[in-house]
């Protein structure tokens, strides 16, 4: 064994990960996090349901109600969502780009950890007073007048959170565009690739507005600012506009990597080169453009008047197009491929009629006249949910099969998995499908009960035995995790046979460094082509070498912390506490001191020698 | 080349800034990161343009009865002055001069303080006058989009001073070069928002 790789005990490997700056670990992190969170949202979304399920119901009470839907939304999209999207982009895009780690580790940690403390803050609110109740949209005309401290740890919360997401984002953009390896140019990047490269550019454009809308509720709700109070000369539509802006490119955000999972995924099990290659690239780089310019068909009913409404109808129609492209790009890719239906494959494959029907209800949605009348009904819920869950979800689902296996270098169960598709997939449609017709009969969205003989008894209970045929496949994933984790049959470098990209060139999971030598790329799906000329491994790219590696740090985690502390001094201040301030002050010295130390400190890491990498090849008796 | 060799004038590079790729790369994510800023500035002027002179009554100042040009002529000329003063610090890093940098550097510090002196100066005034950050719409959005700016002036205080200080001693490597040039890049931008601060606030508020 390298003198790397030792068994270590439970608090080393703890302390191993609160300091580590290696994309790998920082990957379980997010996806153990994001785990964690998507289950609190899922057991929101059944409490959800419960209460729904028949008519008059008082499972919770109408206040309680607000709290679940809003913290629903809430932690799906920021803590759940956009978590697992990241842990799959810093698992494996450095390695399908030929990367020995991302740009900025330091930053890809602290990133982690502002996300992570953030969500905690967030979900604190259940304890200490009450959740936020204002909507996952934190409309401000609501939001302003909201009792207790539940809006303030939305605004904190996402505050903290929101930075981590941006700072990812500009890192994922460095490390695409310096530190490709040798013959790996633009337009032979693999599409998951593509994907979180224009994602990372929406990021960074898109959460600066979320930025500042968050700063003027929280100068409103805590400083005594006047943005949104009409009476002083406030505007609330600002809010909107502010949330839109970002909350669109977010959509896009959550949905492209799930396009990049899928083609990877489609590519992989047809056993076929992506159709369309260039197309795809260009339609993911449009819908990326676009994403920005339709902001404003949230707010159809808002009164922006008719030109605004007719403008915005026509760019939300638009997008239509790069998406359709996408479709046949996938469906042209399995056409004449000797198609295997793997777990994966089989979420790629319903992705489809779902991804679709929630785009036919876009279009619905986006002609303003029609808009009117779907407004604020279950109908806008259908429609979100067939294009998240449809499509966001059963990537994150689908990549979690696949890349299981890079990731912790054993297989999840297959037949496990394809109880869990079903299982999901028919729970899905029987949760939602039913909700286009509920809205389309008149039930508003976010009601927290509803009368008998209007109806609606029958599709929402049809609707809430969905949720549990859902919560059950969510049950056996988690089943199977721990069934394959025990187990613990290792694998080797390309444990589903049919990996095109340079991810599978290297073994499961892969050493620290990920790559001895960079490997040459000769083609789009580098690793392919190697395979189908007979050979086993990449043509290395560069004489074996000292490989330079970064420190490992806490100082991530105090930065966060900092801000953690200091976000509750600003709540408490407000009650007149008089520990508020202090705390607030505290909070942002430890912040602001561990960035000072951070730059005093020379960080030069540390090389790893070539006879240390060449010892390793001789202990485990291979190639010299 | 790597970050700690030691070097000399002649084997100093011409691009310092970017001779490694921890450079490259820190390089490339600061002007990332200055294109999100702007998206931030962006959303901030556009608070602005729509609360401006929006107060609850007609006994509170309105922006032509607040903003003088003299003292925001005098804040803008600090401030475009440092960084004119924070070219010439680059220009010696680049040729290898330390000591001539750093003259330049502490030049750059001098007159942001000056500027930050005068905006406290200035806000103290408003607040007399009755315009404050609590008392309508408008004050909120002016004491946020002009004060954020402040921040960010006061942020790049503690940055330039703070790298003085850590490199006082060692001088320049290829280490610490890329900080400095950043550091630059940054002061610049800040530079850049305060012209459409003048313009926006200051001058289309004295006409309209």
């Amino acid at each position: 064994m390298s003198t790397y790789a030792q068994k270590k005990g439970f608090g080393a490997t703890l302390w191993d990960f609160l300091t580590t700056v290696d994309h790998k670990k920082i990957a379980i992190l997010y996806l153990i996090a994001g785990g964690f969170f998507f289950l609190i949202g899922g057991i929101e979304a059944v409490f959800i349901r419960i209460q729904l399920a028949v008519p008059n119901n008082d499972f919770v009470s109408a206040g309680a109600f607000n709290e679940i839907i809003t913290m629903h939304g809430t932690t799906m999209i920021f803590l759940a969502a956009m978590p697992l999207v990241f842990a799959f982009m810093n698992a494996v895009m450095p390695l399908q780009i030929g990367a020995r780690d991302v740009a900025f580790p330091y930053v890809n940690a602290l990133g982690f950890w502002l996300f992570f403390f953030g969500g905690i803050f967030l979900n604190l609110s259940w304890f200490l007073g009450g959740a936020p109740d204002a909507g996952w949209t934190s409309y401000a005309s609501l939001a302003i007048h909201s009792k207790g401290h539940g809006v303030d740890f939305y605004v904190l919360g996402l505050q903290i959170s929101g930075l981590g997401t941006l700072i990812g984002g500009i890192n994922f953009l460095v490390t695409i565009i310096n530190m490709r390896a040798p013959g790996m140019t633009y337009m032979r990047m693999p599409l998951f690739t593509w994907t979180t490269f224009v994602t990372s550019a929406l990021i960074l454009f898109a959460f600066p507005p979320l930025t500042v809308g968050l700063v003027l509720m929280m100068f409103d709700r805590l400083f005594g600012a006047n943005f949104f109070e009409v009476a002083q000369g406030g505007n609330t539509v600002i809010w909107e506009h502010l949330f839109w802006i970002f909350g669109h490119p977010e959509v896009y955000i959550l949905i492209l990597p799930a396009f990049g999972i899928f083609s990877e995924i489609f590519a992989m099990f047809s056993r076929k080169r992506l159709f369309g290659y260039s197309s795809m690239v260009f339609a993911t780089v449009l819908i990326g453009f676009l994403g920005f310019m339709v902001w404003a068909h949230h707010m159809f009913t808002t009164g922006l008047g008719p030109v605004a409404n007719a403008i915005f109808a026509v760019a939300t129609m638009a997008i239509g197009v790069p998406t359709g492209i996408k479709i046949f790009n996938w469906l042209f890719t399995m056409w004449g491929g000797s198609v295997k239906f793997t777990t994966p494959m089989h979420y790629a494959f319903a992705f489809i009629p779902t991804f679709v029907m929630g785009g036919v209800t876009g279009i619905m949605l986006a002609s303003a006249a029609a808009d009117y009348q779907y407004h604020d009904t279950y109908f806008v819920v259908a429609h979100f949910h067939y294009v998240i869950v449809g499509g966001v979800v059963l990537a994150l689902l689908a990549g979690t099969h696949l890349y299981w296996p890079k990731m912790f270098g054993t297989m999840l169960n297959e037949t496990m998995g394809k109880i869990t598709f079903w299982t999901f997939f028919i729970g899905f449609h029987m949760t939602f499908f039913i909700q286009h017709f509920l809205g389309l009969w008149g039930m508003p969205r976010r009601v927290f009960t509803y009368l008998p003989g209007q109806g609606f008894e029958t599709s929402n209970m049809i609707s809430s035995i969905g949720a549990a045929f859902m919560s059950v496949g969510v049950i056996v994933l988690l089943i199977n995790i721990i069934v394959t984790s025990v187990k613990n049959v290792r694998v080797g470098n390309d444990p589903w046979g049919d990996g095109r990209t340079l991810e599978w060139s290297i073994p499961s999971p892969p050493p620290f460094y990920n790559f001895k030598q960079l490997p040459l790329v000769r083609g789009l799906d580098a690793y392919w082509i190697e395979k189908m000329e007979g050979k086993k491994e990449m043509t290395p790219a560069e004489p074996l070498g000292d490989i330079h590696m970064p420190n490992s740090s806490f100082l991530p985690f105090t930065t966060s912390l900092g801000l953690f502390i200091a976000a509750f001094g600003a709540m408490y201040h407000v009650d007149d506490k008089g520990w508020a301030l202090p705390v607030l002050f505290i909070g942002l010295l430890v912040t602001f001191g561990s960035m000072l130390l951070r730059s005093v400190k020379d960080d030069h890491g540390f090389h790893i020698h070539k006879e240390e990498l060449m010892n390793e090849d001789d202990n485990k008796g291979v190639k010299a | 080349m790597h970050a700690e060799e030691k070097l000399t004038y002649e084997t100093w590079p011409a691009e310092p800034e970017k001779s490694t790729l921890e450079a490259k790369n820190k390089f490339l994510g600061f002007w990332l990161f200055l294109g999100g800023e702007t998206v931030l500035f962006a959303s901030l002027f556009a608070t602005y343009l729509s609360l401006k002179d929006k107060v609850p009554n007609t006994s509170q100042p309105l922006a032509k009865d607040l903003f003088e040009l003299p003292l925001t002529f005098v804040a803008t000329m600090l401030l475009l002055t440092s960084s004119l003063t924070s070219v010439y610090a680059i220009y010696h890093m680049k040729n290898f001069a330390f000591k001539k940098m750093m003259v330049w550097l502490g030049l750059t510090a001098l007159l942001g303080f000056g500027f930050l002196g005068l905006e406290v100066y200035e806000f103290n005034h408003y607040v007399h006058l009755g315009h404050k950050f609590t008392s309508s719409a408008f004050g909120s959005a002016f004491y946020t989009l002009v004060g954020f700016h402040g921040a960010h002036v006061a942020f790049g205080l503690a940055w330039c001073l703070s790298l003085m200080f850590r490199n006082a001693k060692r001088g320049l490597n290829l280490y610490n070069a890329p900080k400095f040039y950043v550091f630059s890049l940054y002061w610049h931008f800040i530079d850049v928002v305060w012209v459409f601060i003048f313009t926006v606030v200051y001058l289309m508020g004295m006409v309209g």
